[in-house]
C-alpha cells in the first residue's frame, strides 16, 4: 500500500500534465524543495547548461522543463496560467498576445534594449533567421540559391529532383511556422509563389524544425524551407551533409522570448530565473552556456529583417485573418 | 521723549504680499490651465489614433460569397505601436455577433455611422480608451452592419500627461519665481518716494520747519500737505512764543534796572546789617532776572538770527580781543584775570553779531563759576576749524552732566548759588549749530571747566 502512494506521489506530476510533451526533463537543485516549471518550445538541449548553471546559484531550487510545440504551448499555458512559471517560446506573435492579453507579469529594471522588451512584460534573448536548408547531394554541380527567387528556379529548372523530395512547417500546426509564413507573405508576393511551386512539386508538412532537419540529413527531403537556422547549425553531425542558406532577399528573423506568468507559483523564482537567463545573452564569453543565437545589438545593423515587437504581431492571429490566410496557404501547397 | 510708534505690516512687505499671492494663484492657474489643455491635445492625438485603426480594419470590410470578410492590414495594429507598450484589444461585430477579436470587449448599442466614437472604460483591470465606429453592407442578398472596436491602455497617455505637468510645473515655478521678483523689486519701488520724503524730514535741523517743496507721488500729497500745514502752524506758534519771551523779557528789563537802581540807594543809606542783607539779596535777584531777561533776548535774537544765518567774512582773533577787553572790568571786580592767547588773525566765516553773542555768555560763565584770584585762559584756533576755547578754574562739570548740560535752561549740579539762566550754554551752542559747528564741554585735568565752540 505504502509503495503505491509512493507511486502516487511520484507520478502525479506526470499524470496532472496528462499532456504529450516533445521532452520533460527534471533538473534536480542540490538541496531542490520548490520546483520552478518552464514552458517551453526550446530543445531541451539549448537550455540545460543555463539551468545547470542557475541551479548551481540557487540550490534549493528544481526546475521542471517541458517542451511542446508553439501552438500546444500557448493553448496549454491560456487554459492553465497558475501551473507554469516561466514560459518561453519562439513564436513572437502568441508570445505577444499573451503578454497583451494580460497573462504575464511586468517586471522592473531589467536590462534589456527597448526593441527587445515589451511592456517589461516580454523579453526576447535571442534573434535567429529563418533559413533555407537543403542536402547538398541534391545540389552537387549546380549553383546553390541564394535567394527565394533563385529557389523557384531551381525546383521548376529540376522538377523531378524536387518531386515530394521538399518540406516546410505545417502552418496549422506550429505557431512559429505561422509567424515566419504571415511575416514572409507579408513581405513579398515571393512567398506565395514558391508555395505553388511547392505545392505542384508535394511537400512534406513538418511541426517542427529537428525533425524536418533529421529528414533533410536522411535524404528523405532535400530542401527545407523556413527551417531554423539555429537547430540546423546546432546538428554537428549532419554539418557536412546540410547546407544553410539565409535568403538574401529577406531573412525573416524571430526573437526567441519568455515571460513570467502573472499566476506563477514560484513567482520570484522565475523572476529570478528570467533575469538570469537575460543575464546570459549579454554576455560573450558564455557561449558555451548560452548555445543559442545572441541578440542582436542593434536591430538595424544588418540586411535581417527582425520582426518587430508590437501590436502589430496580433493582426494574423485575428480570427478572420487566420481563417484566410489558412485557407490561401492550403490551396496553395495542398494540391 | 520715547518713541511708542505702534507699528502694522510694512507698505512693502503689504504690497509685496499682495502681488506674490496674486502671482501664486496665476501660476497655478497657468498650471492647471496647461495641463487641462495637454490633457486635451494628448486624448485627442490617442483617438485620433485610434480612430484611424478603427477606419482602416472597417474599410476592409466587404461581402464576398454571401460572407462578411474583414481583411484588415498589418498597419491597422502597427499603428498602435507606443514608447509605453501599451496593450492594444479590438473586436469585431457582425450585427450583434462577435466574428472575431476579444470578447471582453463589448460595443456599445446605437453606435452608429462611420464616425468614430470614444468612451474610456475599465477592461481587464485596466483603463483602456476605446473607439467604435460601423458600417452598413449591401450584397446581393445579404445587408448587414460590421462594427468595430479597438481599444488601447493609457499608459503613454499618462507618461505623456505626467512629461507634460511636470513641463508645465516647472514653467509655473519659473513664472512665480519671475514674479516674486518682480514684485519685490516693485513694492521696493514704490516705496522710495516715501522713504525719500522720510529721510529728507527726519535730516531737518530742528528749526528747519519750511514746507516740502520736492515733488511727491499723489497718493502722498495729503500727508505731505497735512505735514506742510502742521509745520506752518509750528513755526508760528514758535515764532509766537519766541515774540512773546523776547516782549516780556524787554518789558520786564527796564522796570527791574529801575527797581536795582532805588535798591542800590536804598543800601546805601541803611545802617543796620539785617536790612542791608535782605536788601544785598534783593540786588543780587534783581540782576539774575535781568540777566536771564537779556539771554531770553539773547536767545531769540539767536533764534531769528540763525534761521537766516548772514555769512561774513571776519577774524575770530580780533572778534574775541574785542570782546575780552570789553569784559575785563567786570573781570577785575571779580579779581579775575582774562588771560588771552591771541598769536595770528583767524580768518573765519559767520555771523559777527551771533558768534559776540556766543563767546560773551561762554566768558559770562565762566566768570560766574571761577573763584576769586583765579585765571580764565581764552584761546583762538584755526585748524582743524576755527574754535574758541575758554577755560576755566571753577569747579568744572560733573561727568554724566556734560552730555545734558547744553541743553535749555539745564543748568550744572555744580551751579548752586551762582546767578544763571542757564541759557548761556544753549545760547552758544545754537549758534554753533547755525555755524554747522560745534560745542565741546570737558574737564581740565588740572581742574575747571573747558568750553570749545569751533564753527565750520
Amino acid at each position: 500500500m505504502r509503495y503505491f502512494i509512493y507511486l502516487i506521489v511520484c507520478l502525479w506530476p506526470l499524470m496532472a500534465a496528462s499532456q504529450d510533451w516533445e521532452d520533460r526533463r527534471l533538473f534536480l537543485g542540490e538541496t531542490g524543495r520548490k520546483n520552478l516549471r518552464v514552458l517551453s518550445s526550446t530543445d531541451t538541449s539549448f537550455f540545460a547548461p543555463i539551468i545547470e548553471q542557475y541551479l548551481a546559484q540557487n540550490p534549493d531550487l528544481n526546475v521542471e522543463y517541458v517542451v511542446t510545440g508553439t501552438s500546444n504551448l500557448d493553448n496549454v499555458f491560456r487554459q492553465n496560467p497558475d501551473q507554469f512559471d516561466v514560459v518561453i517560446s519562439s513564436a513572437m506573435d502568441l508570445q505577444f498576445k499573451l503578454a497583451n492579453d494580460g497573462f504575464s507579469l511586468r517586471l522592473d529594471q531589467v536590462a534589456t534594449p527597448d526593441w527587445a522588451q515589451w511592456r517589461q512584460s516580454l523579453f526576447a534573448f535571442t534573434t535567429e533567421p529563418a533559413a533555407i536548408v537543403i542536402n547538398r547531394a541534391a545540389f552537387a554541380g549546380e549553383t546553390m540559391p541564394n535567394s527565394r527567387q533563385e529557389l523557384i528556379e531551381a525546383l521548376r529548372a529540376r522538377p523531378d529532383i524536387f518531386r515530394d523530395k521538399l518540406g516546410t512547417y505545417d502552418v496549422r500546426r506550429s505557431g512559429l511556422g505561422y509567424l515566419f509564413a504571415t511575416q514572409d507573405a507579408r513581405t513579398s508576393e515571393t512567398y506565395w509563389r514558391l508555395m505553388e511551386v511547392m505545392g505542384g512539386l508535394g511537400t512534406h508538412l513538418y511541426c517542427c524544425s529537428g525533425e524536418m532537419i533529421d529528414d533533410l540529413a536522411e535524404g528523405k527531403i532535400v530542401v527545407a524551407y523556413n527551417v531554423l537556422g539555429s537547430y540546423a547549425n546546432a546538428r554537428r553531425d549532419v554539418a557536412d551533409k546540410i547546407e544553410i542558406i539565409l535568403p538574401s532577399d529577406f531573412p525573416t528573423t524571430m526573437m526567441r522570448s519568455a515571460l513570467v506568468s502573472k499566476h506563477a507559483p514560484q513567482q520570484q523564482a522565475a523572476v529570478d530565473f528570467l533575469r538570469h537567463l537575460i543575464s546570459r545573452r549579454t554576455r560573450d564569453d558564455d557561449q558555451a552556456i548560452f548555445q543559442m543565437p545572441a541578440l542582436n545589438t542593434e536591430p538595424n545593423d544588418s540586411q535581417q529583417s527582425i520582426i518587430a515587437l508590437e501590436p502589430a504581431l496580433l493582426t494574423y492571429l485575428d480570427f478572420l485573418k487566420r481563417q484566410k490566410f489558412i485557407q490561401a496557404w492550403e490551396d496553395a501547397i495542398i494540391q | 521723549m520715547p518713541e511708542t510708534i505702534r507699528l502694522s505690516m510694512s507698505l512693502r512687505n503689504r504690497l509685496a504680499i499682495s502681488l506674490i499671492s496674486g502671482a501664486a494663484i496665476l501660476a497655478i492657474l497657468l498650471f492647471l490651465g496647461v495641463r487641462n489643455f495637454a490633457a486635451q491635445i494628448a486624448q485627442q492625438s490617442q483617438d485620433r489614433v485610434l480612430g484611424a485603426s478603427v477606419t482602416s480594419i472597417l474599410d476592409t470590410a466587404v461581402i464576398r460569397n454571401g460572407m462578411a470578410e474583414v481583411d484588415f492590414p498589418y498597419a491597422s495594429f502597427s499603428m498602435l505601436s507606443t514608447a509605453s507598450d501599451d496593450r492594444v484589444f479590438y473586436a469585431i461585430y457582425q450585427d450583434d455577433r462577435l466574428i472575431s477579436g476579444y470578447d471582453t470587449l463589448a460595443v456599445e448599442g446605437g453606435t452608429t455611422g462611420t464616425k468614430s466614437h470614444y468612451r474610456t472604460e475599465l477592461l481587464d483591470d485596466a483603463v483602456v480608451r476605446i473607439a467604435t465606429a460601423s458600417r452598413s453592407l449591401v450584397g446581393s442578398e445579404l445587408r448587414t452592419r460590421i462594427t468595430v472596436s479597438v481599444a488601447q491602455t493609457q499608459d503613454d497617455f499618462a507618461e505623456t500627461l505626467n512629461r507634460i505637468s511636470r513641463n508645465a510645473a516647472f514653467l509655473g515655478i519659473a513664472f512665480f519665481l519671475f514674479a516674486v521678483s518682480l514684485s519685490i523689486w516693485a513694492a521696493s519701488r514704490t516705496i522710495v518716494p516715501l522713504k525719500r520724503l522720510a529721510t529728507s524730514v527726519a535730516r531737518r535741523g530742528p528749526q528747519d520747519l519750511t514746507p516740502v517743496s520736492s515733488p511727491v507721488p499723489s497718493e502722498l500729497a495729503p500727508l505731505v500737505s497735512s505735514l506742510n500745514k502742521l509745520m506752518t502752524r509750528l513755526e508760528q506758534s514758535l515764532k509766537q512764543s519766541e515774540d512773546f519771551i523776547a516782549e516780556a523779557a524787554h518789558r520786564v528789563r527796564t522796570p527791574l534796572a529801575t527797581v536795582r537802581s532805588y535798591a542800590e540807594a536804598t543800601l546805601h543809606r541803611v545802617d543796620k546789617e539785617e536790612n542791608r542783607r535782605a536788601l544785598r539779596s534783593m540786588v543780587r535777584a534783581i540782576d539774575e532776572s535781568s540777566r536771564a531777561a537779556g539771554q531770553l533776548l539773547d536767545h531769540a535774537m539767536i533764534t531769528f538770527r540763525a534761521s537766516n544765518l548772514e555769512q561774513h567774512d571776519l577774524d575770530l582773533a580780533e572778534l574775541v580781543r574785542d570782546l575780552v577787553l570789553r569784559l575785563t572790568p567786570i573781570a577785575e571786580m571779580k579779581d579775575i584775570e582774562l588771560r588771552l592767547d591771541l598769536t595770528d588773525e583767524v580768518p573765519a566765516k559767520g555771523d559777527p553779531i551771533l558768534l559776540q553773542n556766543a563767546i560773551r555768555n561762554l566768558i559770562d560763565n565762566a566768570l560766574k563759576y571761577s573763584p576769586s584770584e583765579s585765571v580764565i585762559e581764552i584761546s583762538v584756533a584755526s585748524k582743524p576749524t576755527p574754535s574758541v576755547s575758554i577755560c576755566d578754574q571753577g569747579p568744572g562739570f560733573a561727568e554724566d552732566e556734560i552730555a545734558v548740560v547744553s541743553g535749555r535752561f539745564e543748568r550744572g549740579r555744580n551751579a548752586q548759588g551762582i546767578t544763571g539762566s542757564g541759557l548761556g550754554l544753549t545760547i552758544a551752542s545754537d549758534v554753533a549749530m547755525a555755524h554747522e559747528g560745534e560745542l565741546k564741554l570737558a574737564n581740565n585735568p588740572k581742574g575747571g571747566a573747558c568750553v570749545t565752540l569751533s564753527i565750520s
